[in-house]
C-alpha cells in the first residue's frame, strides 16, 4: 500500500521569521539551498529561504552542538578514569586489582539507560540533604552534567578493558628488562608499557569514541536536549517525523565519520613499524 | 464453449460476492480485506484510555471503542472471523506507523489538532480535556503565573510542551524547563523535588495523583492552558474508514451508550480516577450524534 504521508523537506531549514529577516535586509547576500548552508555551519549569518512558527534549523544545530559537548566532556572523563582502572587491573596488589575489576564489572553490566536514571534521579536521594538539593536545584543545567559524568563512567569501563588488554599484550619479558635496568614500577608504565599499548589500542579506542556520540543520545531520557531530543521535538511541532529523522541520521554518521578519520591519522602518526596497529600497513 | 461457460460462471460468482453497496474498496479497508487482518495501535499507560490491563492486554475507554469499530468493520466486510493485531505505540511512533501502514487504526489518548491532520486523520471527538498542574499541597501554587522562576517538568513531544512554553512567552513567565521521557518520571522530578509542577493533561494528572505513593499530598492547581480534545487516529485520505469510524461513535452517542463506556472507565472507573462526566464533553456527544 502506498505510504499517505506529505513531505515537507523545508522544515528542517526553517529560522525564526524576524531573525531571517533581519539577515536578509542587512547583507542581501543568501547561500543556495540547505545543503551548502548545513555544510557552512554558521548558523547566524545566512537566511534558509524556509520561514516557520519555530526556528527548527536552529534547534537542530543547537541539538547537534550539545552531542558534541556533551560527549567531547564524557570522553575526556573516559579516557581519564579508564586508563588508571585499566593500569590499576595490570597491577600487583591484588586489592587494586579487586576494586578495579569491580568498577568495570558494575559500570560495563549495568544498562547504560538505567545508570542514566540512577545517576539523575537516585544519586541525589542518596546524598546529603543539602548536596542533593544543590544538585538538583542550584547547578546550573544539572541534566547535562550528570549526563556527561554518567557516559563517561560508563565509558571508562571500556576504556579500561582496552587499556588492560594493551598492556597485557606486551611480552611479559619487557618489564621484566625494564626492571632489571633499574626502573621502578610507575616508570615501567610511563616508559615501556603505555607508550606501545596506547598505541595498540587505538582502533578500539576510535570505536569507543563513536560510541560515546551515539550514546549520548540517551541523555535525552534524563531531558538532555541533544540531537535526537531536538529531532523529537521538531517532529512533534511539524510532523515531518521522516524528513527530521534522515536529516538527524546524516549529522550522526557525519560526525562518526570525522570522528574516525581524525582517529586514523593519530594512528599513522603515532604508528610503530612492525607492530599490530593500523591492519597490516 | 467449455471455457466460456467457465468465465460466466466466474462473473457470476464474482457479482454475487459484490456487497449490497456495489462500491469498490479502498484504502484501509481495502487492505483489511486483502490481508484478512485489521491492525489496532494502542498505547500501554495511558490510564484509562489505553493501558495493560491485569490480564497483560491492552483495555480502556479508547479501546472499547475501537472494538466496537473493530465489529463494524467484520460486518460490513462480512469477514466475522478477522483478525485483530495488537501493536503498542508511543507518542512518538503513533503517527509514523499509522501513515506507512503498520497499523490501521490508533486507540490511545492523542490530542486531536491541526497540524497532526496534515499526516493523519481523526474520528470524532471522545474526550476533552486540557493542560493543568500537578504540585505539592502547600507550596502556594495556584496558577501558572506563581511558578515565577520555578521549574515545571514536560514531557518530550506531547501538546503540553508547546502549550505551556506559548503560554509562558505570551505572558512573559520566566520558567525553567525540566524535560522528561514520560509521564512516570515527570511525576518522579516532582516528588523529589526536581522540579515545583508537572504539567499534563488533567485526566493524566488525577490517573498519576491516584497511582502515587500518598495522593494526599498533590493537587492538580489552576486554569486549562490548553484545549485538548482526544481522538481515534485513521490514516488521511480515506473518506471510507472515517465514515465508518464517525458512524459507530455517532450511533454510541446517540444511543446513550457512550455515556455507559465512560462511566465504566471514569466513574469510579477501575483505577477509581472518578472523574463525572465534564458538561463540555456530555455537549459534545450530542454535537456528534449525526443523524441518519
Amino acid at each position: 500500500m502506498a505510504m499517505k504521508y506529505n513531505w515537507d523537506w523545508s522544515v528542517v531549514l526553517c529560522r525564526a521569521p524576524e531573525q531571517a529577516a533581519a539577515v536578509t535586509g542587512g547583507s542581501g547576500a543568501q547561500l543556495p539551498g540547505g545543503v551548502s548552508a548545513l555544510a557552512g555551519g554558521a548558523a547566524q549569518t545566512f537566511d534558509t529561504g524556509a520561514h516557520c512558527a519555530q526556528p527548527y534549523f536552529d534547534w537542530i544545530v543547537s541539538g547537534l552542538g550539545w552531542t558534541v559537548v556533551v560527549s567531547i566532556f564524557a570522553w575526556m572523563i573516559a579516557f581519564t578514569v579508564g586508563s588508571v582502572v585499566g593500569v590499576a587491573r595490570t597491577l600487583d596488589q591484588p586489592w587494586v586489582r579487586r576494586g578495579a575489576t569491580a568498577y568495570v564489572e558494575l559500570f560495563r553490566n549495568v544498562p547504560l539507560l538505567v545508570q542514566m536514571f540512577l545517576w539523575f534521579f537516585v544519586v541525589p536521594e542518596l546524598l546529603p540533604k543539602e548536596t542533593g538539593h544543590f544538585l538538583k536545584r542550584q547547578l546550573p543545567l544539572p541534566e547535562y552534567w550528570t549526563a556527561i559524568v554518567c557516559l563517561g563512567f560508563y565509558h571508562a569501563s571500556r576504556t579500561a578493558e582496552q587499556v588492560r588488554a594493551g598492556i597485557e599484550s606486551i611480552p611479559r619479558g619487557q618489564t621484566y628488562a625494564a626492571l632489571a635496568m633499574g626502573l621502578t614500577t610507575p616508570q615501567v608504565y610511563r616508559y615501556v608499557l603505555l607508550p606501545v599499548s596506547y598505541r595498540i589500542i587505538i582502533p578500539p579506542l576510535t570505536s569507543d569514541f563513536m560510541g560515546i556520540f551515539k550514546n549520548s543520545s540517551v541523555g535525552l531520557t534524563i531531558g538532555v536536549l541533544e540531537l535526537t531530543a531536538q529531532s523529537r521535538q521538531i517532529a512533534e511541532y511539524t510532523f515531518n517525523i521522516f524528513e527530521v529523522f534522515t536529516v538527524t541520521t546524516v549529522l550522526y554518521m557525519l560526525i562518526t565519520l570525522i570522528v574516525s578519520t581524525i582517529m586514523r591519522f593519530v594512528e599513522k602518526r603515532l604508528h610503530i613499524p612492525g607492530t599490530i596497529a593500523l591492519g597490516g600497513n | 464453449m467449455n471455457t466460456r461457460l467457465g468465465v460466466l460462471v466466474a462473473c457470476l460468482a464474482a457479482f454475487a460476492a459484490t456487497p449490497a453497496t456495489a462500491q469498490e474498496l479502498y484504502g484501509t479497508l481495502k487492505k483489511v480485506k486483502e490481508k484478512g487482518e485489521i491492525v489496532m495501535g494502542h498505547r500501554e499507560a495511558s490510564v484509562p484510555f489505553a493501558y495493560i490491563g491485569p490480564e497483560g492486554k491492552p483495555i480502556g475507554y479508547s479501546i472499547d471503542l475501537c472494538d466496537k469499530i473493530v465489529d463494524k468493520v467484520k460486518a460490513d466486510l462480512k469477514m466475522p472471523n478477522l483478525k485483530v493485531k495488537q501493536v503498542p505505540v508511543t507518542p512518538q511512533t503513533r503517527i509514523p506507523l499509522l501513515a506507512n501502514g503498520t497499523i490501521d487504526i490508533e486507540c490511545g489518548s492523542t490530542t486531536n489538532n491541526l497540524t497532526r491532520t496534515q499526516q493523519i486523520d481523526f474520528l470524532a471527538v471522545t474526550y476533552i480535556t486540557g493542560t493543568k498542574l500537578a504540585v505539592k499541597k502547600g507550596s502556594g501554587i495556584k496558577e501558572i503565573e506563581d511558578l515565577k522562576g520555578k521549574a515545571i517538568g514536560l514531557a518530550l513531544g506531547t501538546t503540553n510542551e508547546k502549550a505551556i512554553k506559548s503560554v509562558a512567552d505570551q505572558l512573559k513567565i520566566d520558567l525553567k524547563y525540566h524535560m522528561v521521557k514520560d509521564h512516570p518520571q515527570g511525576w518522579l522530578a516532582l516528588e523529589t523535588g526536581r522540579v515545583d509542577a508537572y504539567a499534563t493533561d488533567d485526566v493524566l494528572l488525577y490517573g498519576l495523583i491516584s497511582k502515587s505513593k500518598d495522593p494526599s499530598k498533590y493537587e492538580v492547581v489552576g486554569r486549562f492552558l490548553s484545549y485538548d480534545p482526544y481522538g481515534i487516529m485513521v490514516r488521511r485520505d480515506d473518506s471510507a474508514i472515517r465514515l465508518l469510524g464517525n458512524t459507530v461513535l455517532a450511533d454510541l452517542m446517540r444511543s446513550g451508550e457512550m455515556q455507559k463506556i465512560y462511566d465504566k472507565w471514569f466513574n469510579p472507573g477501575p483505577t477509581n480516577i472518578k472523574m463525572p462526566i465534564s458538561a463540555d464533553l456530555k455537549k459534545a456527544y450530542e454535537i456528534q450524534a449525526l443523524p441518519y
